[in-house]
């Protein structure tokens, strides 16, 4: 008894001292993301993204220091995401808010920002929805609506005409059948079949022996990360489906390096739409890929990229600002921006302050022993379409 | 106990006694205004820690009274929380109202899941109560037309509370909201456990077959208190989504069941305080560990976890009971868990 | 089609071994000590990470990982067992939940700050990926090891259990624990040989489901729930009560994805919850 006495005398003690004034000269980011449970991979590499902008630029920005606040929102908690948003604002003095790997927290976390009239940076939630909850939001990763209707416009022009989709139950599943089927069927396709994989689905073989029953020129998956695509990816081997026949295609986390590593040779022929590999060959992204690997001893993946874009767009609103924190300066200052990032060549579209860049088109072939993403094609300056049809 | 004679120990004495207001009972609930002057920047903290505490006390009545262990308790919590959003996003936004109704409709659907309920036990019902809550989250999965599915609940406006208190950023109307509401529905649980009804809810618990051979019908007993217990997580749940103007489908997964269990646990089951104070510690200990190192912080709540139950059984208000049960321990706190006034 | 039921059955077949094997050792302890582990599927992932050290960082082939991984989840679950889990055998089963839950939540943090939170690959010997044809059905070839492995398996167990000394002490501590002790067998020595047993199983399940479920940190959490699921449903303390309990909640949910994948995720609850209301102490329970 006396132990917990003790023990919630030293945490009270302690919230109060946390609560810090903000220095003058410093500049306070609130990064809400996941850092524990099962999302926690994605959380960390956004975080590495973030630490590898600030050591390669310095952490003095328009003469003022930049501080990182970071939240853990420990998964999907939208309630807790915008309890930690408010909080990081109110209580630690944030200037303004960046992280968000996840849509709810993404959306919830909107409010605060409108409400508080706080600059957002998105760096990963990937709902085309999200920027339009806040003026003050912008998003540097990527939205699901502009990489798969291009990809099923795509699809068909390269001689697809079949396809079956395949998707995980939930939002971001929904969006990707809804936009490739949009793309492949205003080019002309036809759908012959769909259906959707419980979320925490762990074996595909039913599914996939679904999909090749009903005999397709292709096959759209759409998959989250973590250990779905490899379980996919060696599914599609076991069924013996022929990827020279059927075309296997689907957003880039289908085949990403871990999922590759587990897949092996199951993963050849893969047909993938994303808007970052390691392995894009371009000189700014060899650097970048360089410094990762020598920080962090892995390579970088489409969440490093959303956090170190992210903390791009924030050092060059901050420095056309001069300094100035508040919302309006920010996002006046980010809208239209254009860079070179590792990616490829990036905007913000002064409209939806969402981003615009290249989709790639790759397929996964081995090279010097290693499997990888090959970009053998590509669709340049892809607005997202989704919000580009609502009426205005 | 010494044993005095009849007419001064008789049922209602007892209940008269067991019912008037302790001098540490004042005590918490002053101590609960503390927030608003202490750590005022804090409130929408205290305000979720107020639900998850309300949601403990909902579970503590099934599981600390009536000894039904549930694991898929957040199916009624989730349950209150999506039909107040749904209500307020069709456009009645009104609080109070709103939360009537969330309540009753948890409450509904308790009943006609303590049918069920009601005529299993141990494992089978534990497992049952799961999948239960399991079965609930992915109807509101697929059923994303109605839910929002995985993003969530969207276009959620609250009206300000009475027509006058808006609820804002900093929480402070939040807070002032579920701490009364918590109240109100803890006195509730209050006059009910210590009552005939009560009684007997404990004589459930301890041995059922008895209690049916002295003519009180276990079964409906419990599916009252079940059903009691789904309005109150309904209400939990219904505040959460109104001070929060948002919900999602984490109201009504496994790791929220699984962590009111934990809370409650850590309090102390049967006891009301139980899960106030677990919600309190826990939610507070979150917190921290997870703002000093936001990757690694399940290792001092598991560490945290381990040393309440290592060192204190039945949790922390059953270790401090034992502590205050001996002679050192009544003459020096006997003043706080007695009624502050005599009876004149 | 008859092939695709045949499919169906095949790989909810090797699933539901997979699930067997995660799930027999919590069933015996349950049933036996009474003791809620929730830490079970702990082992599991200690299990599934040997696995990866031994493969990834020391090049050990993958069968060879197997025992390895069966021996460190017995140890370290031998660990556990005499310096907390002995001291809450008489206390309430809520204490041990908390107990074994505050255990899960550690061994989460130190395999996160171990080995990161990515997912692990493993990159099976090539004599075990692929598929064969047979008969105009296509089954996997890691499917057909793991179900003829767990098979092996599972005969080792009923044998022991069936025909050695140890076996007759451990069914008579089951059956009937306080005549056990009056009749002078050590049942504590005999509840500490099985929890390590089933912990060793475990921790050979977990290392198994590598390939097909993968592994992170959040593994001992993930598969609680479905562990619970088979236990509860099999009966306690029953060997061919968890194995017909993991083949049918294996066939289920494969036939319920592959017939009707709208209601795929549910027909796994519905099942549990119907088949535990028609036979509350599980299919082959004791009570």
């Amino acid at each position: 008894m006396r132990r917990a006495m003790t023990g919630l005398a030293c945490l009270a003690a302690t919230l109060l001292a946390a609560t810090a004034a903000n220095a003058q000269g410093t500049v306070k980011i609130g990064v809400v993301m996941s850092y524990s449970g099962q999302f926690a991979d994605p959380g960390a590499q956004i975080d590495n993204g973030i630490k590898l902008y600030m050591k390669q630029n310095g952490d003095t920005v328009a003469g003022k220091k930049i501080e990182i606040i970071r939240k853990d929102s420990g998964g999907v908690a939208p309630d807790v995401a915008k309890r930690l948003s408010q909080e990081v604002i109110v209580r630690d003095g944030a200037d303004f808010l960046a992280g968000y790997d996840l849509t709810p927290n993404a959306l919830a976390a909107a409010d605060v920002s409108a409400q508080a009239k706080k600059f957002m940076v998105d760096m990963n939630a990937a709902t085309s929805v999200i920027t339009t909850k806040s003026p003050y939001m912008v998003r540097t990763s990527f939205t699901v609506w502009q990489l798969n209707e291009a990809l099923g416009t795509w699809a068909y022009k390269n001689g697809v005409r079949k396809v079956y989709t395949l998707v995980s139950d939930f939002g971001p599943g929904h969006d990707g059948e809804a936009a490739f089927t949009k793309g492949f069927k205003d080019a002309g396709g036809e759908i012959i079949g769909s259906a959707r994989y419980p979320v925490a689905n762990q074996d595909f073989t039913a599914f996939l022996q679904r999909a090749k029953d009903s005999n397709p020129d292709g096959i759209y998956i759409w998959v989250p990360g973590g250990p779905q695509p490899a379980a996919i990816g060696k599914a599609i081997a076991e069924r013996g489906i022929d990827k020279n026949k059927v075309k296997i295609m689907g957003q880039g986390e289908l085949t990403s390096e871990d999922a590759l590593k587990s897949m092996s040779d199951a993963g050849l022929g893969l047909i993938t739409a994303f808007h970052y590999d390691f392995n894009h060959q371009s000189e700014k992204n060899k650097a970048f890929v360089a410094a990762f690997n020598a920080e962090f001893k892995r390579n970088p993946d489409m969440f490093s990229v959303g956090g170190y874009d992210g903390m791009h767009a924030i050092y060059e609103a901050l420095k056309k600002t001069g300094g100035k924190t508040d919302g309006d300066s920010l996002i006046a200052a980010v809208k239209g921006m254009s860079w070179e990032s590792p990616r490829g060549p990036m905007t913000i579209d002064p409209e939806t302050r969402d981003v615009i860049q290249t989709v790639y088109i790759r397929r996964v072939e081995k090279v010097d022993g290693q499997l990888v993403n090959v970009e053998f094609d590509k669709i340049e300056n892809v607005k997202d379409p989704w919000k580009a049809r609502l009426p205005k | 106990m010494t044993v005095t004679s009849p007419a001064l120990t008789g049922p209602h004495q007892h209940f008269d006694a067991q019912i008037r207001w302790r001098t540490i009972e004042i005590v918490f609930w002053l101590a609960t205004l503390l927030p608003f002057v202490v750590t005022p920047n804090y409130l929408s903290l205290a305000s979720q820690i107020a639900v998850t505490a309300l949601f403990a006390l909902s579970l503590d009545l099934i599981l600390g009274y009536a000894g039904i262990v549930s694991l898929g308790h957040a199916a009624f919590f989730g349950f209150g929380a999506y039909t107040a959003g749904l209500i307020a996003k069709w456009g009645w936004g009104e609080p109070l109202s709103g939360l009537v109704i969330a309540g009753l409709a948890a409450g509904l659907l308790g009943f006609v899941m303590s049918f069920v309920i009601a005529r299993f036990r141990h494992l089978a019902l534990i497992m049952i109560t799961l999948g239960f809550g399991l079965l609930l989250l992915e109807l509101a999965n697929s059923a994303s037309w109605l839910t929002g599915g995985a993003d969530g609940l969207q276009g959620v406006r609250m009206w300000p509370l009475l027509g006058l208190f808006k609820f804002d950023l900093y929480g402070f109307v939040a807070y002032w909201y579920a701490l009364i509401v918590l109240f109100v529905l803890f006195l509730v649980a209050r006059r009910l456990t210590n009552s005939p009804f009560g009684l007997s809810l404990r004589g459930i618990r301890e041995n059922s077959v008895r209690m049916r051979a002295i003519g009180a019908e276990s079964r409906p007993h419990i599916r009252t208190i079940y059903t009691i217990s789904a309005i109150m997580a309904g209400v939990a749940g219904a505040v959460l989504t109104q001070t929060t103007e948002t919900v999602s489908l984490g109201v009504l997964d496994f790791q929220r069941s699984a962590d009111i269990l934990v809370i409650l646990i850590l309090g102390g089951t049967g006891r009301l305080y139980g899960g106030l104070i677990g919600a309190i510690i826990y939610m507070i200990a979150r917190d921290w560990f997870s703002g000093v190192n936001p990757q690694y912080w399940y290792f001092p709540i598991g560490v945290l976890l381990i040393a309440v139950v290592l060192f204190l059984p039945n949790g922390i208000l059953g270790g401090i009971a034992q502590l205050v049960d001996t002679e050192r321990g009544r003459r020096w706190f006997g003043w706080l868990t007695s009624p502050p006034w005599r009876r004149p | 089609m008859m092939t695709s039921v045949f499919g169906v059955l095949f790989d909810g077949f090797a699933y539901g071994m997979l699930l067997f094997l995660l799930s027999v050792g919590l069933s015996v302890t349950l049933g036996m000590m009474n003791f809620v582990n929730l830490a079970h599927c702990t082992f599991g992932m200690i299990g599934g990470y040997v696995t990866v050290t031994l493969m990834n960082n020391l090049g050990w082939p993958f069968l060879a990982t197997l025992p390895v991984a069966f021996i460190v989840a017995a140890a370290i679950s031998v660990a556990f067992e005499r310096t907390m889990f002995y001291r809450l055998y008489r206390a309430s089963d809520l204490d041990q939940c908390l107990l074994t839950i505050g255990l899960v939540f550690v061994s989460v943090a130190v395999a996160a700050y171990v080995y990161g939170t990515i997912q692990q690959p493993v990159n099976l010997p090539n004599y075990l990926r692929g598929s064969v044809h047979v008969g105009g059905l296509t089954l996997g070839v890691y499917r057909i090891f793991l179900i003829l492995f767990a098979l092996a398996v599972t005969a080792a167990l009923v044998a022991a259990l069936e025909f050695t000394r140890f076996g007759a002490q451990v069914r008579a501590a089951v059956d009937n624990q306080r005549m056990a002790r009056g009749l002078g067998i050590n049942v504590d020595r005999a509840f500490a040989i099985t929890f390590a047993l089933g912990s060793g199983l475990a921790g050979l399940g977990g290392a198994l489901a590598i390939d097909i479920v993968g592994l992170d940190p959040s593994f001992a959490l993930a598969y609680l729930v479905y562990v619970l699921i088979v236990v509860a449903v099999g009966g306690l303390g029953s060997i061919g009560g968890t194995f017909a309990a993991a083949m049918l909640l294996g066939i289920s949910d494969m036939a319920g994805k592959y017939y009707f994948p709208a209601i795929g995720s549910f027909l796994i609850y519905l099942v549990m919850i119907s088949l535990l209301m028609w036979r509350p102490s599980g299919i082959f329970g004791r009570r």
